[in-house]
């Protein structure tokens, strides 16, 4: 709505109340259900991968291998990589909060396929139950990176369920994608020209990028494995002539980037609440928005790095070295340009500014251990140790999932109608900074030391038992930070105070409608004359034109 | 769609498609000489022709108003080049020591 | 909606055709038509790439073992993959007549042409199967009972093609046409479809953006083709 608007009405038609029963939900096309349907859908999951990590963390807590058997200990971490990657991480950000904003942040009705858009939650469904059914009847033991020749002549568990699942799944990440970015080139309101949309577009044009490309090669990897696993083709095989490792560069050839699906939306994410919470204009737009492409493109060239010890040749891993190094750069970029941005800026302690905090100084350390890792001569020495457990931690929950926390507080008023309850939210958000330190900290540490990842039982080194104690300690913490906002979310749609239409004084189109939105988004169709965050704008007393809702 | 106001297109398609028959003729052809290494170069630069006017002709690269869809197309084999060469690097030296 | 175009488009108070294919999302005719057309193009590029996984494993595979990628192909019939690139360079012929007549609202040539290019994709398909069956009789099928004993290396008298690396030409061989031609398969279900509707007389020259896109998919299905033929029948083949 371009008009300044009226107190908000209680009765308003939106997307929640314009329809009830169970059909309208699973046969809607609007993003914005949708991206609830996933909520549900992503947030069960989160809880079925928590519960295998505290499997492990119990498991790890004496050195004795005494809770579960080592079989049972591989089909843990195991499944808790599958159902993490591919059931939560890539699909949060971008399902969840991209599917509900980014038709909105551009001024369009709808993504441009609703219907594909649906269809790609039941594809996430299908290749769910799959995995789930894959677990109950016994699960996967190789890790989720299912090295060629374990996985595909080796092991006896159900590989080809799970690639199937995985396979299914990942349609599902490419359908997203496609909608995002046919969504981005042609549904933009009138106005809203490139170098106006919101950081939060361009990191996930970018993520969309990577799913579309990156995707198909894991797909047509799993076909292979199945049909080396149904009729041992040999094809990764060193027995049949096959290479094993042309396995891992197809695995990593996704996989590696997919790192980039779980972490470019958090940064659209954080760069939304950090501009918002210093009340400035994000410095350096157009390095930021550039560098969102860059790790895309980039991302896509370091993936051997997995694979350094692994055989490969010497002289391709001091490329893949020397790229991985790179692919920092962009990263950094925008690491330096949130920090300018919050130079001088007002700063509000809001819990989402919390989480971007915490984002904030967890990515860096994320960031940081990784060029460790992509130095040749020290990963040698930390290759399957906790500290490449730690490092991807550090990226994936501290950087991700910090980002989707983030973004759920800074967006549940537009979501839900209602605000949550701002102090339990900025108790959950230090609880989890908190957790997740104490968990994933000493991990680094036990892992320089030498521990190796994927063990059960670290009875010869028991001098390892204070940290894995420490990190126990903190996995608990860190569930309690993670129970706390969906407790207080539920309570919150019943009843918690009802929302403005934009409680922050945000700038950016969704706050400009009702909270919760109409069901085609706006009353009437937006026209952009103004340029990204303009806070400065925003703040100023005479400011007449922009709708303020506080 | 694409403003086809101007004259018949059909001429072209069938041009294309002759193209395209001659070019299947001709590499049947010189799959049955001894060229070498020059073999597989050959090959493929003849599929690569041909691949290059169905999409520019049948597929409309060439006529198309925007950009947009030659940079999906760039990007496409872009990123395939990617794969392929930089996994080479890897297989093109593994035996170097 | 009735048979002839005219009466498909309603015109609305400001003289502009208004299709009721238009969905309520889009503003104009036109951005459904271009959203539609880079939605074909996008998930053309993930195709490039899912092909092109399998792509890099042959690469990799051909240069350990030319000689035995060499020996294997030779057993291929050349014939039937030459008939087949023509084959289906017809059907792509029929498609942008297909297009082309949606365009200039010939009803008749648009499901005639519908109706040949599905008869060509049936008939590659065909001419796959046999090809498929003489591998099946060879014993040249990946598994318990592929044999390939005792076959010579072009160009190298007197050495024979190892038995195990032939086998991942052949894998590869039935992975890349398998999926191709699960990928005609699905293209002749779009193309049913099509033919439905242009029976039915949904498509205008305003409206017809299925046979647009579904023309798209079928040309690129054919240059995937295109790249097939050689790599596969065509390794080595002079005397």
């Amino acid at each position: 709505m371009s008009m300044p608007t009226p107190m908000p009405q209680p009765e308003r038609e939106n997307y929640l109340n314009k329809e009830y029963g169970v059909w309208s939900w699973l046969l809607t096309t609007d993003h914005k259900r949708i991206a609830l349907l996933y909520l549900l859908s992503i947030t069960f999951f989160f809880f079925i991968g928590g519960f295998f990590a505290l499997l492990i963390r119990l498991e790890l807590l004496t050195p004795a291998g005494d809770l579960v058997q080592a079989d049972t200990y591989n089909k843990l971490f195991t499944m808790h990589g599958m159902v993490m990657v591919f059931f939560f991480l890539i699909p949060s950000i971008p399902a969840v909060l991209g599917n509900f904003l980014v038709p909105m942040m551009i001024g369009a009705k709808d993504l441009a396929f609703p219907r594909v858009n649906l269809l790609s939650w039941y594809l996430y469904i299908i290749g769910g139950v799959m995995m789930l059914h894959c677990m109950l009847t016994g699960g996967v033991d190789t890790g989720w990176t299912f090295y060629a020749p374990f996985a595909t002549n080796f092991t006896n568990t159900k590989i080809v369920e799970a690639g199937l699942a995985i396979f299914v799944a990942g349609f599902s990440s490419i359908l997203t994608g496609l909608n995002f970015v046919v969504t981005i080139h042609r549904m933009r309101a009138p106005g809203m020209t490139w170098s106006r949309l919101p950081l939060f577009i361009w990191a996930h044009y970018a993520t969309s990028i990577i799913q579309l490309l990156g995707t198909p090669v894991i797909a047509v990897t799993i076909v292979l494995v199945a049909a080396e696993r149904a009729l041992h083709l040999g094809i990764f095989d060193p027995k049949l002539g096959g290479d094993p490792l042309l396995f891992q560069h197809l695995f990593w050839f996704y996989s590696h980037p997919a790192v980039y699906i779980m972490i470019l939306p958090a940064m659209g994410v954080v760069t939304e609440i950090i501009a918002c919470f210093s009340r400035k204009r994000i410095f350096g737009y157009s390095f930021v928005a550039f560098s969102s492409i860059a790790i895309a493109v980039f991302g896509f060239l370091v993936w051997a790095h997995h694979m350094f010890v692994a055989g490969m040749s010497v002289y391709a891993a001091l490329v893949f070295s020397l790229l991985s190094y790179a692919v920092a750069v962009p990263s950094a970029i925008k690491v330096f340009n949130w920090t300018a941005t919050l130079y001088k800026g007002s700063i509000h302690y809001d819990a989402p500014m919390l989480y971007a905090f915490g984002f904030l100084g967890l990515f860096t350390i994320g960031g940081l251990t990784g060029l460790f890792l992509a130095a040749l001569g020290i990963d040698v020495h930390v290759t399957d140790t906790y500290f490449v457990v730690a490092h991807f931690h550090y990226i994936m929950v501290g950087g991700a999932v910090m980002g989707y926390l983030g973004g759920m507080h800074f967006w549940w008023p537009k979501i839900s109608g209602r605000l949550y309850p701002e102090g339990w939210a900025r108790l959950a958000a230090l609880i989890v900074f908190i957790g997740f330190n104490l968990t994933f900290f000493p991990q680094f540490i036990l892992g320089y030391m030498g521990m190796p990842r994927r063990y059960y039982d670290y009875s010869h080194m028991p001098e390892f038992q204070v940290l894995n104690v420490l990190s126990t300690a903190g996995a608990t913490v860190l569930g309690v930070g993670y129970l706390l906002p969906m407790i207080y979310f539920l309570w919150s749609m019943r009843y918690g105070k009802p929302a403005s239409d934009n409680p922050w004084n945000a700038a950016g189109l969704e706050w400009k409608t009702a909270s919760p939105p109409p069901t085609f988004n706006f009353d009437e169709e937006p026209v952009v004359t103004w340029e990204a965050y303009n806070y400065e704008e925003l703040d100023a007393p005479h400011s007449e034109e922009v709708p303020v809702g506080r | 769609m694409s403003e086809h106001s101007k004259s018949s297109p059909l001429p072209t398609y069938f041009a294309v498609f002759f193209a395209l028959l001659v070019g299947t003729a001709l590499t049947v052809y010189a799959a049955t000489l001894d060229l070498g290494k020059y073999n597989a170069a050959v090959a493929l630069t003849i599929a690569s022709v041909k691949a290059t006017l169905v999409a520019l002709f049948f597929m409309h690269v060439k006529g198309a108003s925007e950009k947009l869809t030659k940079l999906v197309v760039i990007a496409a084999l872009f990123f395939l080049l990617l794969l392929l060469g930089l996994t080479m690097t890897d297989y093109a030296t593994r035996l170097w020591s | 909606m009735a048979d002839n175009s005219a009466a498909a488009v309603q015109v609305n108070a400001h003289g502009e055709a208004h299709n009721p294919a238009l969905l309520h999302h889009f503003a104009e005719p036109q951005q459904q038509r271009d959203a539609a057309s880079l939605g074909m193009w996008v998930f053309l590029a993930t195709e490039v790439m899912f092909f092109g996984g399998l792509f890099c494993a042959y690469l990799v595979y051909r240069r350990w073992y030319f000689g035995d990628f060499a020996a294997a192909s030779k057993t291929i019939n050349m014939g039937y993959g030459a008939t087949n690139t023509a084959v289906l360079i017809c059907s792509s012929l029929t498609v942008v007549l297909a297009v082309w007549a949606a365009q200039t609202a010939r009803r008749t040539l648009l499901i005639v042409s519908l109706v040949i290019t599905m008869l060509l994709g049936v008939t590659f398909l065909g001419i796959k199967g046999i090809e498929y069956r003489e591998k099946f009789v060879e014993h040249h099928v990946p598994g318990a009972s592929f044999s390939f004993d005792k076959v010579p290396i072009p160009g190298h008298p007197g050495q024979y093609a190892n038995p195990r690396h032939a086998q991942l030409f052949f894998s590869l061989y039935f992975v890349m046409t398998g999926l191709h031609a699960l990928h005609m398969i699905i293209g002749l279900g779009i193309f049913l479809w099509l033919l439905t509707m242009a029976w039915k007389g949904r498509f205008t020259p305003e409206w017809h953006t299925p046979v647009e896109i579904g023309g798209l998919y079928w040309h690129f299905v054919d240059i995937v083709w295109i790249y097939l033929f050689p790599l596969l029948y065509l390794i080595d083949r002079h005397p």
